[in-house]
């Protein structure tokens, strides 16, 4: 790709092919082998050779929208071996072999793919040092982008999450611990309960004595209890048991590759904790996971069906996420394959278009009316969650949930990440989880319906601090997506609505997605839940607590630096100090 | 606790002051100790009605059902004497419904497969969201008319409306608020007809006019293909009803079916 088919011949867009992926077909990707193996033995004429493109009929405004390069790719020759490695594992077409590693630089997006499976380190990326002239009103980001919608006429799409400067509350808040007055616990010696449970708590706790006519209608489950003993009415709706507080975000197939879900299903289900299909169906390889799965019903009703509801653990109704909220989704038909146009039940290479509402809530009312008949399809043996971006009243939109019959309510903050969404919505909509926690948690324990549904916090937890504060503000459990993504290599580089993942993750290209073990990636998966958790329980035990229980809501063991009154106030944090 | 026994394949529920959730209890209990034709007499409004239900059982509803009909059938087969209200067949994936009423908004929502008849008119967002899988197909009835937004988004399935004279029902008009169908003389569907949409097809038996369309779809004339699938889907729907399917084929069609597989391919910059 020559720098030049860049610039639009035409007034109609797209401007390059390429760039928009519709007249693409990727060449084939090498799916072997990863750093430190031998290289494939290619001879270079089986390397697909790309020459320079002849330079385009001069035109006047062809320089007005040039946009330079993001990265450019040194290659070290001195250390090279020519393995032509880097090459065959670009999926942006960065890189060509010509007796030596060139670089098309305008196509790299810097995720870091060559120089990760470089035996010789000979690779380095760096930001194209020739800027435009910035200031600190029209950055960069602002000029490319009205450069860019200029010569295409398109909204700007872009993945993972909001990367604006945007105040972080998490890294303002600090945690209490024991001193001398209360002893703290030993995580080493002492048992610490990380142990969750997501559901429906009733609203008083119901005894029964035993009578021998209850005792044989319904035999004690656990040891031998005699007549007259109290055992708890029966009237608990379904509850989750998490072994740990953190569970998988909602990633489809279709915006994630079935390797990536395979990985983090197995992580799940081997950990105890519950992984989440997203709005794109189940994949039937995913069947032996299903019950730790939760499914969604978004308003592409995607793969929905009874058996896809009853096989879950739980079902999750999606209303709006994080990254866009308000707004519907759209896979890109380059995305949609056989196999998910059978998953989705739509047209194979059509745009799987999910509406900005679902077309039977438009109100709260409506909202329970789907609630309850999936309550109703599935015989009341499955919770459902209601998902939901966290935006300006979002206080009053979960009591409203709680009261229309949700198990529990999940709250996706702003800096939430997504496959694909506009850049302008992603960055400016909603407000950040810390807050939005804070004040659901707040409302319901006013309202007295706190024990009628589980929070869910989601939307950046970056680590295991993230999780702690998340629960002291007021969440039941916190679910993971970036994260885990990261752990499988993801290097954030934001291409994910383009569909050409080098590291296999967000593609459907079968190259690319064998790029991803799910054995391997579901060990990655595992290691990164126990450092958490073992983090967690550590962090327990220097706070003087030993069970994640005692901790949720806990607000007086946090502090906050740095925050305005109205921020401490929303957060009911102290100040550090006081 | 009673005993389980079998009971006749024929069964009659009085749903008089039952909870939909009593109803739908007491109808799976039914079809679970092997009752195969449900009869339900007073049914007024209960929700949910079929929800979930598997093949094998078929359902006969004197009265109203409330919303949500059948929602995410699997195979059962409903036939309601009277109208039914929002949400038939909502997200259904197989089996049969036939109403021989009229029914509310969003009858058909996201159909997966089986098939939905409706004798009268039906009221908006019918057939949304319908979608389709090689020989999973849904198809969907609409003896009378319909309201705006017809297939909107639809991405599979068949939806026809046929714009027969609405059947003498006793009751109001169903659905939610002010429900009010585009005048006669007008057209047999209203506004928004096949916005975004990106798959399946509508045949409609009569004329539509263009400003009622989305921009996504284009209008045509059904061709031999069409021809034989509107046969067998129509002369099954007659059936239902006791009406000639001459009569009803007898007249022309239009077809309407998407221009494009991607009507928002070109909305982004990269």
């Amino acid at each position: 790709m020559s720098p030049d088919s860049r610039f639009p011949e035409a007034p109609a867009p797209p401007a390059n092919p390429e760039r928009t992926g519709e007249a693409d077909t990727p060449r084939a990707f090498p799916s072997t082998g990863t750093a430190g193996e031998n290289p494939p033995a290619v001879p270079v004429q089986d390397l697909k050779k790309k020459t320079r493109q002849k330079p385009t009929p001069f035109r006047r405004m062809r320089a007005a929208v040039r946009l330079h390069p993001d990265f450019r790719v040194i290659v070290d020759e001195s250390r090279c071996t020519l393995c032509r490695f880097c090459v065959l594992q670009c999926s942006w077409d960065a890189l060509d072999f010509d007796g030596r590693v060139v670089s098309y630089d305008e196509n790299c997006v810097g995720c870091w793919r060559c120089f990760a499976v470089c035996p010789t380190y000979a690779i380095r990326i760096e930001p194209w040092p020739t800027m435009y002239r910035e200031n600190a009103s029209w950055t960069r980001f602002h000029a490319t982008n009205v450069r860019k919608q200029a010569a295409t006429g398109g909204k700007l799409l872009t993945g993972m999450g909001n990367d604006k400067p945007y105040p972080v509350y998490f890294d303002h808040l600090l945690i209490d611990a024991c001193q001398v007055t209360n002893p703290s616990i030993d995580p080493l010696r002492e048992p610490m309960e990380l142990r969750t449970y997501i559901g429906t708590r009733p609203d008083r706790l119901d005894l029964e004595r035993y009578r021998i006519e209850v005792l044989e209608r319904k035999p004690a489950a656990r040891g031998e209890r005699g007549n007259g003993d109290l055992r708890r009415k029966m009237g608990f709706g379904p509850l989750l048991k998490l072994e740990t507080p953190i569970m998988f975000a909602g990633m489809s197939y279709g915006a994630i590759s079935l390797n990536v879900q395979k990985a983090i299903a197995r992580a799940a289900q081997e950990m105890g904790t519950l992984w989440n299909t997203g709005e794109g169906g189940m994949h039937p390889d995913l069947y032996p996971y299903a019950s730790s799965a939760v499914v969604q019903c978004a308003s592409g009703r995607f793969g929905v069906d009874v058996a896809y509801l009853s096989r879950a653990a739980a079902i999750e109704i999606k209303i709006g996420q994080g990254a866009k909220p308000g707004i519907g989704g759209h896979l890109p038909g380059e995305k949609v394959t056989a196999e998910i146009a059978r998953t989705r039940m739509i047209p194979t290479g059509t745009d799987a278009l999910s509406p900005a509402p679902h077309h039977d809530i438009y109100s709260i009312e409506d909202l329970r009316q789907l609630i309850f008949a999936l309550k109703e399809a599935t015989r009341y043996e499955k919770p459902v969650f209601v998902k939901i971006a966290a935006v300006h009243n979002v206080a009053a939109i979960a009591s409203g949930i709680v009261r229309a019959g949700a198990d529990a309510v999940v709250i996706d903050g702003f800096r939430g990440s997504t496959g694909a969404a506009p850049t302008m919505i992603r960055d400016h909509v909603g407000i950040p989880i810390e807050l939005a926690i804070a004040a659901v948690d707040d409302r319901l324990r006013k309202e007295g319906i706190r024990h009628r549904a589980s929070l869910i916090a989601s939307g950046t937890i970056r680590s295991s601090m993230d999780v702690v504060k998340a629960i002291a503000l007021g969440a039941d459990a916190v679910a993971i997506g970036t994260a885990a993504l990261v752990a499988l290599g993801c290097t954030l580089c934001q291409q994910c609505h383009r569909g050409r993942c080098a590291w296999g993750l967000t593609t459907q290209i079968p190259e690319l997605v064998r790029r991803v073990d799910p054995d391997e990636g579901a060990e990655l998966l595992k290691n990164l839940l126990s450092a958490w958790s073992g983090e967690i329980k550590e962090t327990l035990g220097l706070l003087g607590l030993n069970a994640l229980e005692s901790l949720r809501s806990n607000r007086e063991r946090l502090r906050a630096v740095g925050l305005e009154q109205a921020a401490l106030d929303i957060l009911g944090v102290k100040p550090a100090g006081r | 606790m009673a005993r389980k026994t079998a009971l006749p394949a024929e069964v009659t529920i009085d749903a008089r002051g039952f909870h939909y959730r009593e109803l739908n209890e007491e109808i799976r209990r039914a079809a679970g100790r092997g009752a195969r034709t449900i009869k339900v007499v007073n049914v007024n409004g209960q929700r949910y009605i079929g929800a979930g239900l598997g093949p094998g059982v078929r359902l006969l509803l004197h009265g109203t059902p409330g919303n949500d009909l059948g929602a995410f059938m699997d195979g059962a087969e409903i036939e309601v004497f009277g109208n039914a209200q929002d949400g038939a067949g909502n997200t259904m994936n197989a089996g049969k419904i036939v109403i021989h009423g009229q029914a509310g908004q969003i009858a058909g929502l996201s159909m997966r497969g089986g098939r939905l008849y409706i004798r009268g008119s039906v009221g908006y967002r019918s057939g949304i969201h319908m979608k389709g899988y090689e020989d999973q197909v849904p198809v969907v009835v609409i003896g009378g008319r319909a309201g705006a937004f017809l297939a909107e988004y639809m991405a599979g399935g068949r939806l026809y409306v046929l714009g027969l004279e609405d059947p003498p029902c006793p009751g109001r008009i169903p659905g939610n608020g002010p429900f009010r169908l585009p005048p006669r003389s007008r057209s047999l569907t209203g506004i928004y007809t096949g916005t975004g949409m990106h798959g399946g097809v509508v045949y409609i038996r009569g004329e539509v006019p263009p400003h009622l369309l989305g921009k996504e779809v284009a209008v045509s004339e059904p061709g031999p293909e069409d021809q034989r699938v509107m046969e067998e889907d129509l002369s099954d729907f007659a059936s239902c009803f006791g009406l000639d399917p001459r009569t009803i084929l007898g007249a022309p069609f239009v077809k309407i079916a998407p221009q494009s597989h991607r009507p928002y391919g070109r909305f982004y910059a990269y």
